[in-house]
């Protein structure tokens, strides 16, 4: 895993050649802070009445526009837990970090988090290779991470929670539906990092087993604004649909070209894995009309649970903020944690961990359990497709929470993976 | 064909962008040898004007013109603070002119950060822009979208009237004067620092300028102006510094190659070839495509 993590994030700074020595030198930094550290678990803080813990979001740079919102509604649960009395009797204490959308500042602060403010448990992180910076740092000193997106699979850590996708939830089924859609040419676009080159390479297996074809695959750096020769090859290449891994706000420029390219939902439609509610109402609905989502949740998806914690979210942050699958994600994790340290009655990891499998939430998405084994979440299966309104519409759902997978075991095509 | 000229055209686009985001730079950088790393948060500054504008101004099309004038103005006066408070103390000192500009381009983008917020925004492009126009019909149809013709179209005015004003005002007389030979110019009665600071407003105004064309192709953000600046430079840098003529050709010939390239290959592939291009091209020319041949002794 780690051979992966090292080649993805070299090409990634391939790409950004000015900050790449600025990137670089600090990756060592903290590198090296990572394995100066000792094995031994971190001390949790619980003296006094209350417990802390981490919040490592983004909130600045290109994937804030994503990020800001998961804080959001990680706040709105630690505050709702708090006003109903609290964990253990004990209130929770957030501590907010900003991971800057800069892995090297992702370790960093995760290791700021646990040493110096001794949390007993950090939310967040978005990007795959956020993730993949902090995971060393949670597994050194033996401290929890809830991970509240999506991603790529393949990857299961003692020390992390996965309470969004994993592939067989998300990226599966929607190659499922565009496939039952008579869908079968694809071009293939994404963000030069991790989470879009592993998904894509998923994405080619099971195009190879089940019939499609893949015609073009682009990715471009993270964070980047051009693409009118993406939009142009993907014109001239004719595909059925586009399957978009684009992370952060490249997809407004990406949505604009294609729509300047004269490209539509109806033409050639887009299925993104990693556009919400929030980003469709900043990208504008204009350019996002009738295009497809892959999620496990919408702020429409019916059910009680979820039309409180609609209400809840916008009594807090304002009534045109939508609320979107990481944030719900997130939501959920907060409310997990507290129900396994309850079970554990320690905020002990290890004891906490011990207690995970078989926990139940009744999540806005609706219930959802953890696999105890891989640390994930069974999670329901939603494809979507944007409004004029700035919503997301399901159009097709899996009917019930699909057992996590992280590593395909169960689809013999993705044998080859690793 | 169609993809050949289909490519072509995406080039001189891209290559419309890199000049508008070079023009600028070229005054400051080429002329009066400041090496202004904030000139890409005086983009910023005009990307974010549009978005103020759009705000009070309900109609796309008409803040979007708006904004045109006013980014100009309002990245203008930003850099000719900038040269009164620091820049003019630094002329014989080109390098500390770098890190000088660089601290406050780090300080200019905290400021936006904390007046607009951390994550970036958008603004809504006016209707006319959004479309395309078809050149080519049939089977294989070639389409232009309205929004890069529009910041075409931008950058050849904005090169006219930069070299209008170079080659025909008495400013721009003064402001070649002051480049060619800044003592004798000064004893030949000309009021360098004025000239200075006409030149260095008019240079980061047209910073204004691309930062307005820059809302039509991405999202606006504190960020955005590191992104653009070395491309900036490198057009620059490639095309000779001092020279308009090299600035305008070196932007097309690297939007081009550029394009191409990425069609060929991949995006990361075609930015590692240009570069590698560059330094080859640097080897051969180390001056850059032009040079300015002066009177000046040093």
């Amino acid at each position: 895993m780690s051979s992966l993590h090292h080649i993805h994030r070299r090409r990634f700074l391939a790409g950004t050649a000015a900050l790449a020595a600025v990137v670089a030198l600090s990756a060592c930094g903290a590198k090296t802070d990572a394995a100066g550290s000792s094995d031994k678990a971190a001390k949790i803080d619980v003296s006094g009445d209350t417990v802390k813990v981490g919040l490592l979001n983004s909130l600045s740079g290109t994937m804030a526009i994503s990020e800001v919102t998961v804080r959001n509604s990680l706040t709105l649960a630690i505050d709702e837990i708090n006003a109903s009395g609290g964990v253990l009797g004990k209130k929770i204490k957030p501590i907010s970090e900003d991971g800057a959308s800069d892995w090297p500042t992702f370790a960093e602060k995760a290791t700021k988090l646990i040493k110096e403010d001794g949390v007993a448990a950090t939310f967040g992180c978005w990007t795959s290779a956020s993730r993949k910076a902090v995971k060393p740092v949670f597994e050194k000193n033996k401290s929890l991470l809830f991970y509240p997106v999506q991603y790529e699979g393949l990857e299961e850590s003692p020390y992390i929670f996965y309470t969004g996708a994993t592939t067989n939830q998300q990226i599966v089924p929607a190659l499922d539906y565009l496939k039952s859609q008579g869908l079968k040419k694809l071009y293939l676009v994404g963000s030069d990092y991790v989470f879009p080159r592993t998904a894509n390479k998923e994405i080619r297996a099971y195009a190879k087993a089940n019939g499609m074809t893949i015609l073009g695959e682009d990715y471009a750096p993270l964070g980047s604004t051009e693409f009118s020769t993406i939009a142009n090859k993907v014109k001239a290449s004719k595909a059925d649909a586009v399957f978009n891994t684009l992370n952060g706000d490249s997809n407004v420029a990406f949505f604009k070209e294609y729509k300047s390219a004269g490209l539509t939902a109806k033409s050639m439609p887009v299925v993104s894995v990693s556009i919400a509610e929030e980003e469709v109402k900043s990208i504008g609905t204009q350019y996002l009309d009738g295009q497809l989502t892959a999620w496990n949740y919408y702020q429409t998806t019916p059910g009680a649970a979820n039309e409180k914690f609609v209400k809840a979210y916008k009594a807090k942050y304002g009534q045109d903020k939508p609320t979107s699958d990481p944030m719900e994600a997130a939501y959920v994790s907060v409310y997990l944690w507290k129900a396994m340290v309850e079970k554990a009655k320690s905020f002990d990891p290890e004891k906490v961990k011990a207690a995970s499998d078989g926990i139940t939430f009744d999540a806005p998405e609706g219930k959802v359990t953890i696999d105890g084994a891989s640390q994930h979440i069974y999670k329901t299966a939603r494809i979507g497709k944007v409004g004029s309104d700035g919503l997301i519409e399901q159009v097709w759902d899996s009917g019930k929470p699909i057992k996590p997978d992280p590593y395909l075991k169960g689809y013999s095509w993705a044998s080859g993976l690793s | 064909m169609t993809v050949i000229l289909g490519q072509t055209f995406t080039g001189i686009s891209i290559g419309a962008v890199l000049l508008l985001i070079a023009l600028g730079l070229s005054l400051t950088f080429g002329q009066m040898n400041v090496i202004n790393m904030a000139h890409g948060e005086f983009i910023m500054a005009g990307a974010y004007t549009t978005y103020v504008l759009q705000k009070s101004i309900s109609s796309a099309g008409i803040s979007l013109l708006v904004a045109l004038p006013v980014a100009f103005l309002v990245s203008g006066a930003l850099g000719a603070l900038l040269e009164w408070l620091l820049i003019r103390r630094l002329y014989l000192r080109p390098l500390d002119t770098l890190l000088v500009t660089w601290g406050v381009s780090l300080m200019l983008q905290q400021l936006a950060r904390d007046i607009f917020g951390a994550p970036n925004v958008q603004t809504r492009a006016p209707d006319v822009l959004t479309g395309n126009i078809t050149l080519i019909g049939g089977d294989d149809p070639l389409t232009v979208a309205n929004s890069r013709l529009f910041i075409l179209g931008l950058a050849v005015a904005a090169v006219v009237a930069l070299s209008l004003t170079l080659r025909l005002t008495p400013l721009g007389r003064r402001i070649r004067a002051v480049v060619q030979n800044r003592d004798l110019a000064e004893v030949s009665g000309i009021s360098t620092s004025t000239v200075d600071r006409t030149a260095f407003f008019i240079g980061s105004g047209l910073a204004g300028v691309a930062g307005v064309a820059l809302t039509l192709v991405g999202p606006i953000g504190p960020t955005m102006g590191t992104n653009v600046i070395i491309d900036a430079f490198l057009v620059i840098v490639v095309g000779g510094i001092g020279q308009l003529k090299g600035t305008v050709i070196v932007a097309f010939v690297l939007g081009v190659l550029q394009s191409v390239l990425e069609y060929s290959t991949t995006v990361s592939v075609a930015k590692v070839l240009v570069l590698v291009g560059i330094v080859a091209f640097l080897q051969w020319r180390p001056q850059g495509l032009y040079t300015l041949r002066t009177r000046s002794l040093v």
